[in-house]
């Protein structure tokens, strides 16, 4: 009988291990810069580029950085999901538009709508390096402080929204 | 028929300038391009997860790889590189992750079962030697044996 039962064990083990490693997703690398300030930077606007914009012009306040560009497929997934959002007006999200071309990220946000309070451009993506992005879109919670207090990397869902962002949004905002 | 082998030679001559041309820059800085790769290839790119730094095609990695040469450039440490990167993506970048609490059970797992496969297999050698050290037959069946040996042969 004892012969059995150990291969057997052996093999539920395994079996844990497998469904634990099937629920995990491997693109959600967690980010060493939570809770470290936001790497600063000064870029200018998409909508005025003779005016810029810094993470620094936004403290006391929470909000949301949003890495966006118009070839990013799954950016134009999340979008009405942030245009209805913003229309709540509870956060200001501020978009980083992600190597993109300034043309095509000006149509795109006047075809989808435009959820952001600005957009700053990153042509070379350089600040993307700053803010570890290695897939748009991304999503950062910063506190008043100007702490990254969370990434969401992908898609925003709307059960991501209202599980994670918003509860995290509401206490940061007390 | 001459014209077709003038213009074959004339394709042939600038080919050769083409590419001479495209490979100039890269001889200029050959020890940048060697630390390059050899910082590269002990990162992983996170767009295509089992790529590494150095072998990817991804734009990311090509920006990243940009920026390794200009801190080379800049005069950087390897280790100060390797930094850079681990403060952005994390130690997930690292094709070889630093030994710390949450990274134990990934450096020490393979000796564990290692260790659990040693235990396993001298358990089993212990057991079976002891069968075997055990005498197959006692005497009383011995003779028994011998009883029937003999009557199933005359």
């Amino acid at each position: 009988m004892k012969r059995f039962l150990i291969p057997l064990a052996v093999f539920f083990v395994l079996v844990i291990f497998l469904a634990i490693g099937l629920t995990l997703n491997p693109r959600d690398v967690p980010s060493p810069l939570k809770d470290k300030p936001a790497p600063a930077f000064k870029l200018p606007q998409l909508a005025a580029a003779d005016r810029s914009f810094s993470p620094a012009d936004l403290k006391g306040k929470v909000w949301l950085l949003n890495v966006w560009a118009s070839w990013c497929v799954s950016c134009r997934q999340e979008h009405p999901l942030l245009v209805s959002f913003s229309k709540e007006g509870s956060v200001p999200i501020v978009g980083l538009n992600y190597k993109d071309q300034l043309p095509d990220a000006k149509n795109w946000l006047a075809k989808f709508g435009d959820p952001y309070v600005l957009s700053a451009v990153d042509a070379d993506g350089r600040v993307g390096i700053d803010y570890g992005v290695y897939g748009v879109p991304e999503t950062y919670v910063i506190d008043k402080a100007g702490m990254i207090r969370m990434k969401h990397t992908g898609p925003i869902t709307p059960e991501s929204l209202q599980k994670q962002i918003l509860p995290l949004v509401a206490e940061l905002s007390k | 028929m001459k014209l077709r082998t003038l213009l074959i030679c004339c394709t042939l001559l600038f080919t050769g300038a083409a590419m001479a041309k495209e490979a100039a820059p890269m001889a200029a800085d050959v020890e940048i391009e060697k630390r390059m790769v050899a910082i590269s290839e002990e990162l992983r790119c996170l767009v295509c997860q089992n790529e590494s730094l150095s072998g990817s095609h991804a734009e990311l990695a090509q920006d990243l790889r940009r920026e390794i040469r200009k801190m080379i450039g800049e005069g950087k440490t390897d280790k100060e590189i390797l930094d850079f990167m681990v403060a952005r993506y994390g130690d997930f970048v690292r094709y070889r992750p630093p030994v710390k609490p949450t990274t134990w059970l990934l450096w020490g797992g393979p000796f564990l079962l290692l260790a659990g496969g040693i235990a396993a297999l001298i358990a089993f050698l212990r057991r079976r030697a002891k069968e075997d050290a055990a005498p197959a037959l006692s005497e009383e069946e011995r003779r028994r044996a011998a009883a029937l040996l003999d009557q199933s042969n005359s």
